[in-house]
């Protein structure tokens, strides 16, 4: 098992170390920042003197080190378009794209288990056909569409509730959070159902399809004839071996919340990171471009380390032969 | 595109594909109703797309054709001004809606169709490389592979969009958008290519036929196209149509946040964008169409892909 944790420990150093030297390509490769920094009248010898001072004339490597060195303080230099520090803008924008991506994961998680379940015993109710229909429909309609469908009904139409921005926020210093006023949570309604239904849909096929197999197997047959009570094989045989599966997939879906949160934060105006990534793109703003991929990066890899650590808490087959887990 | 190249490959293999085609695919097909109604309905798309030129009433491109006096006719009512009548309706600068509706769609179905091959083609050829050849430049592959699977292929793409757009000179970059676009989605979807091919070939590469191949001293390469490749075939084409549903959508969800087609040459997504502005304005159509266009295209060719899916894997079921 130690073997099996480092082992995956190193994989995620590597994961960063390529995502640093992707990061560190587009700024030595998307515009030179000497070009900019100096006028028209410039000398070969002022040209020199600032490559020197930024360190541009040391070898490939060294720069590299460098770059690596300074991520880590998370120190990406100034952004382009605003002329401020990167990670105190990403600092600022932060706290608005985790409440999303915390509450749109919540409702995708509790959504997509309870909507899994019933399609599962269901199979072939109406019920579950109406819902399986649905989901096909929702993982093909691409989450602007829903965000702008949600937007045209709920607000142009009913009125009810605001179709952008964060509402009040309540200012804890270090963070600001949207959960302490009306206007905060009703402006996080819509966004946080955009951006969980695909996730949603998602979990829900999974938790069916495992469930379905699992409902197949001898033991719940076995159960079926102790007589024990259709609840209590639903939710005390059958599920808790879905759950595994499950986990992996939301911890992976987790980071891509925080990924297609760019989109939803566009359409609602959200100011969180993904609506600064996006508008970095439009600019080319490059230190901020390279700041997201870093902080995305981290995150994910972070949440990768930490499902693959749960697999052992949760499933103690692994635990019993220590090879497992390879994958 | 597709059927071209499905024509392609039956000619190479005779045995699978072309029996499978005449027996149980058909079969599946013609009991399938879901499947057909889906292909109707790409097939109507795809060619209105192609035919464009032909079927639009206006050239959206030609500003010599536009009158802004036309702006914003609502669908089916003549202008207050012009008298003219336009199915759809017409957007802000008097454009035809129904005419960029199939002008956008050409864009859409190219970037979409040449991402998917450009994937499927960088997929196929280093999955059957690592695959058989195994070693380092197996180790390597899937290592990249692994790494780009981390993050999801929107983030990648928009990444490659950004760098790409740096690099390109200002004057160049709306001419240059689409093709960036085509690179950005190509270059993140073909991992799933490269996973796939890569399982089939470790299975087929130990089986007697391949050993034989090797034996009467065919080539590596040959081996790896002719032998194994076919047998990856069936595989590839499910991931294929179901990604074309992703890349078209992954085209949208670009043009419509602003990192993708530009303006001057619209996709369904730069349109939908377009349309987002006037919705709070009560011009409901210059959105409404061009969303439903891209919601039709990509949930038939969904449902397309989950047929396909379901009738060449049989154990699925």
């Amino acid at each position: 098992m130690l073997a099996y944790i480092i082992r995956r420990v190193a994989q995620s150093i590597l994961v960063l170390l390529v995502t640093g030297f992707v990061a560190f390509s587009m700024f030595s490769f998307v515009g030179d920042p000497v070009e900019n920094m100096l006028g028209q009248e410039r000398t070969q010898a002022d040209v020199d003197r600032l490559r020197g001072q930024l360190g541009l004339d040391q070898p490939f490597v060294v720069q590299y080190a460098k770059f690596l060195q300074q991520a880590a303080q998370g120190n990406f230099g100034l952004s382009y378009r605003q002329g401020r520090e990167v990670s105190a803008i990403l600092a600022e924008r932060l706290p608005a794209t985790l409440e999303l991506a915390f509450v749109s994961g919540l409702l995708a998680l509790g959504g997509g288990i309870g909507f899994g379940i019933l399609t599962a015993i269901r199979r072939r109710g109406i019920s579950s056909n109406v819902i399986m229909t649905l989901s096909l429909v929702g993982v093909s309609l691409p989450t602007f569409l829903i965000g702008i469908l949600l937007i045209y009904v709920f607000s142009v139409e009913l009125g009810w509730l605001p179709s952008f921005g964060r509402g009040e926020v309540v200012d804890l210093g270090w963070w600001t959070t949207g959960f302490l006023t009306v206007s905060g949570l009703k402006a996080l309604v819509l966004p946080a159902i955009t951006l969980g239904l695909y996730q949603m849909t998602l979990i829900m096929r999974l938790v069916r399809t495992e469930m379905m197999e699992v409902l197949r197997m001898d033991y719940i047959r076995f159960a079926r004839a102790r007589g024990l009570r259709e609840r209590s094989i639903n939710f005390r045989h059958a599920l808790r071996n879905t759950l595994v599966p499950v986990i992996t997939i939301t911890g992976l879906q987790l980071g891509s919340i925080i990924a297609f949160a760019i989109i939803t934060e566009t359409v609602f105006q959200w100011p969180g990171v993904g609506l600064l990534f996006i508008n970095a793109v439009q600019f080319v703003d490059i230190p901020v471009m390279a700041a997201y991929l870093m902080m995305i990066s981290v995150m994910f890899v972070g949440i990768n380390l930490i499902v693959d650590l749960l697999y052992f808490a949760i499933d103690p087959r692994l635990r019993v032969d220590g090879k497992a887990g390879g994958h | 595109m597709s059927d071209h190249q499905i024509e392609i490959e039956t000619r190479r293999t005779p045995g699978r594909l072309a029996r499978a085609w005449n027996g149980d695919l058909a079969y599946s097909f013609r009991h399938s109703p879901v499947a057909m109604i889906s292909a109707f309905m790409v097939a109507l798309l795809v060619l209105s797309a192609v035919f464009a030129p032909w079927i639009a009433p206006h050239n959206p491109f030609d500003p010599g054709s536009l009158n802004l006096m036309n702006g914003f006719t609502p669908p089916g009512e003549p202008n207050a001004f012009t008298g003219e009548v336009f199915l759809l309706g017409t957007d802000d600068q008097g454009r035809d809606v129904f005419s960029t509706i199939l002008y956008g769609m050409r864009i859409s179905l190219l970037v979409g169709f040449s991402a998917v091959m450009l994937a499927m083609v960088i997929g196929v050829v280093l999955g059957l490389l690592a695959g058989y050849l195994g070693g380092w430049i197996e180790s390597v592959i899937m290592r990249i592979a692994d790494i780009q699977l981390t993050f999801p292929a929107i983030l990648v793409a928009m990444l490659i969009f950004g760098v790409a757009k740096g690099i390109t000179p200002p004057e160049y970059r709306d001419q240059m958008a689409i093709y960036v676009l085509i690179l950005a989605i190509g270059l993140s979807d073909w991992v799933q290519f490269a996973r796939v091919v890569r399982g089939a070939t470790l299975v087929e590469k130990n089986r007697e036929y391949v050993e034989a191949a090797r034996l009467v001293g065919r080539r590596p390469f040959s081996i790896m196209i002719r032998h194994i490749l076919p047998n990856a075939l069936n595989a590839v084409l499910v991931i294929a149509t179901i990604s074309l549903a992703l890349a078209i959508i992954a085209e949208a969800t670009l043009s419509f946040l602003g990192v993708g087609a530009p303006p001057t040459k619209p996709s369904l997504g730069t349109l939908i964008r377009i349309g987002q502005g006037y919705m709070f304005s009560g011009e409901w159509w210059i959105l409404l169409f061009p969303a439903l266009t891209l919601l039709a295209l990509a949930l038939s060719i969904n449902l397309l892909g989950d047929w396909l899916r379901d009738a060449l894997n049989p154990r699925l079921r």
